[in-house]
């Protein structure tokens, strides 16, 4: 019932949450061996130089002595300048994430509502053709790697057939809208240009489907299985008993408390097509959040290493904040269970 | 004599599992009149759920009717379509279920559940506007007794106590009962006290209504105490028939008799009698009479024929070849 004293218990823990990921990024990025400025510099850069850049960024002090000049500057909004693209790193996540957020976003979308509606489908009629049609896509879903999943898009629908577009975000010949937010979609809708909506969108389709399918197939999994066991309970029985119709049953009583485990699962699914991102991106040559944090990792850019992951951090903690509420709001159960307490 | 509101008539129901059928339903007989109240007996795993699920048409996806018919005022519910058997649990007829807090959505308020229940108690023409259903669910709630009614309907099932959640139950159920009400041993999973108030609240709304009620127990002392027959079931048949009065004091299937003497009695200082065995496996039931294993009097011709009913007195029937000679 008190939903903004939840959010905000939800709120302080997490920050307990970003702090803790800080300071593990923080040193385990440290520890690892090799020397980030030299890598940078390159092997003809002389000793004062590389010296006197290992001081700029305080690397000759103590770790803990690191962490702290670290909390300050970002205090005062730096986050310190990235040693290969030489600009702030703030600035390198403002260009690169929009791209793998819209990216996300619509997979996100496709594989909830087309999970819930597959296993919903399925449910209907256990062992009938749809049950089992469903089943043997989720199963294959599972099983494949987004990355498979990708190429064999591309290939089919670039390749054989070239009907979609199978790489960057937009066609050469459409005038990109004027960046808003970043995502294509949005502004250009956002400034009336259709053509540009709808070409951001098929050049978004096949990345974000195959991003989606694995999370996708969970989702059809388990809000079948759920659906076909509350199927069973007997307050499924006992509605219909009253004589409320097949149709309501299972469009309100069942799917309601189906959705539980499924909504529940949804944050974790998020994270992983997340993570799946980067080999999804690099096939779609997509110019995203993913593929500047791996570059980040390869070539030990410290700054732009812990912005990614903190970035990345601070994402799926809200992401896992809204999945809260909404199992809250599903489950009175748990809403209650926090009132008491 | 008028017509019975219902009527079964040697229904067979199997239940398809791994490694064959259960046969549970094996023949099961039973009449009940408009407005009557009946007992239906039996130990646990006797069919008792399936019949009142049977009548209802909510069986289980794995069952499969073998056989018989349910006459309801003349029409078999067994031939029903479901949008026409959907019709007869909107108005006529409904079931309370054993555990209230099963039988309750957990994630829908009381007042959701309720007022949904009594919307589509009409049918579509003279469906009521909201404020009338709203009204209509507080007076339902009166009726059972339950306090500040107002408050209830907001309330989630999690929030209330079992006692309070089987009276919403009656509630719920008797909003879409007219003519008949299945109440599956309804208190059990409550303490005595709570499962007394709730009996005798649900004994006088349905003598209020007239609405013919089938009460499912295994407790014989309620049996006694507030209906008019008793329909004795064991494994799928019933076995005998009577007015209470009759059945207590002349019980002659063997069964009844062990079942009748197999109540605790608080007074006495020795122990209750019970019936040796169990009810039988159903995937391989015993041939003939179903109770011949366990039956004190069985004689070699009960493990061959199934025993058909007989009358030993007006309104007593006996499905038992000792036919009370024993």
């Amino acid at each position: 019932m008190n939903l903004k004293k939840f959010i905000g218990y939800r709120l302080i823990y997490s920050i307990f949450v970003l702090l803790g990921l800080s300071i593990l990024i923080f040193t385990i990025a440290r520890v690892v061996p090799g020397d980030p400025v030299r890598l940078a510099l390159g092997a003809r850069a002389s000793q004062e130089v590389v010296e006197s850049v290992r001081a700029q960024m305080y690397l000759d002090q103590p770790i803990v002595l690191q962490y702290l000049y670290w909390v300050r500057d970002i205090f005062q909004g730096n986050f310190g300048i990235s040693l290969f693209t030489r600009r702030n790193v703030l600035i390198d996540i403002q260009q690169f994430l929009p791209a793998t957020m819209e990216l996300a976003l619509v997979s996100g979308v496709i594989m909830a509502v087309f999970g819930i509606l597959l296993g919903t489908l399925a449910a209907q009629k256990k062992n009938s053709l749809m049950d089992n049609l469903v089943r043997l896509v989720a199963y294959v879903g599972v099983v494949t790697p987004s990355f498979v999943l990708a190429i064999f898009f591309v290939l089919i629908f670039g390749y054989v057939f070239n009907i979609m577009p199978t790489a960057g975000r937009l066609s050469s010949y459409i005038q990109a809208p004027p960046w808003i937010t970043g995502m294509i979609t949005v502004d250009s809708l956002l400034t009336g240009n259709f053509a540009a909506f709808f070409n951001a969108l098929r050049h978004l389709l096949l990345p974000a489907i195959s991003l989606a399918m694995a999370g996708l197939s969970q989702q059809a999994r388990i809000t079948r299985s759920t659906m076909s066991d509350n199927l069973q309970k007997d307050y499924i029985q006992a509605h219909r008993t009253y004589g409320i119709p097949r149709r309501r049953i299972m469009s309100k009583y069942l799917l309601k408390p189906s959705l539980i485990p499924t909504v529940s699962i949804l944050g974790l699914d998020f994270a992983a097509l997340l993570a799946n991102a980067f080999l999804v991106e690099l096939i779609f040559n997509w110019p995203g959040f993913s593929r500047y944090g791996i570059n980040a990792i390869l070539r030990k850019d410290l700054n732009a290493i812990i912005a990614v992951v903190m970035v990345m951090g601070i994402i799926f903690v809200t992401v896992n904040i809204i999945v809260d509420i909404v199992v809250a709001y599903l489950d009175p159960r748990i809403r209650m269970g926090r009132e008491r307490s | 004599m008028t017509e019975p509101l219902l009527e079964i008539n040697e229904l067979k129901v199997n239940y398809q599992v791994f490694g064959g059928d259960l046969k549970v339903l094996n023949g099961l007989n039973l009449e009940i009149y408009p407005g009557e109240k009946i007992g239906l007996v039996g130990e646990t795993g006797c069919g008792k759920t399936t019949t009142m699920k049977s009548i209802l048409g909510i069986l289980h996806p794995a069952a499969r009717i073998k056989g018989g018919e349910i006459l309801y005022r003349g029409r078999d519910l067994l031939k029903l379509k479901e949008k026409e058997m959907n019709d007869l649990r909107r108005q006529h007829m409904s079931a309370i279920f054993q555990n209230p807090t099963a039988a309750l959505n957990p994630v829908f308020t009381i007042g959701q559940q309720l007022e949904d229940a009594i919307r589509y108690s009409f049918s579509r023409e003279e469906r009521l506007p909201k404020k009338e259903i709203k009204a209509r669910a507080v007076e339902v709630l009166n009726d059972v007794a339950l306090p500040d009614p107002e408050r209830l309907l907001k309330n989630y099932p999690v929030q209330l106590s079992g006692g309070m959640k089987q009276r919403i139950c009656i509630a719920l159920a008797l909003v879409t009962a007219s003519d008949l009400l299945v109440a599956d041993e309804p208190g059990t999973n409550l303490d005595v006290t709570i499962q007394d108030q709730i009996l005798r609240l649900l004994i006088n709304l349905v003598e209020e209504r007239k609405t013919a009620t089938i009460y499912i127990t295994h407790t014989l002392g309620v049996v006694r105490q507030f209906m008019d027959r008793v329909f004795v079931m064991y494994a799928g048949n019933t076995v005998e028939v009577a007015p209470t009065k009759t059945l207590f004091d002349n019980p002659v299937h063997p069964y009844t008799k062990g079942l009748l003497q197999a109540v605790p009695k608080l007074t006495g200082v020795e122990f209750s009698q019970g019936i040796p065995g169990r009810v039988p496996e159903y995937q391989r039931p015993p041939a003939g009479c179903r109770f011949h294993p366990r039956c004190p009097d069985s004689t070699a011709f009960c493990q061959q024929e199934k025993p058909g009913f007989v009358e030993v007195e007006p309104g007593h029937q006996v499905a038992c070849f000792t036919g009370g000679d024993s």
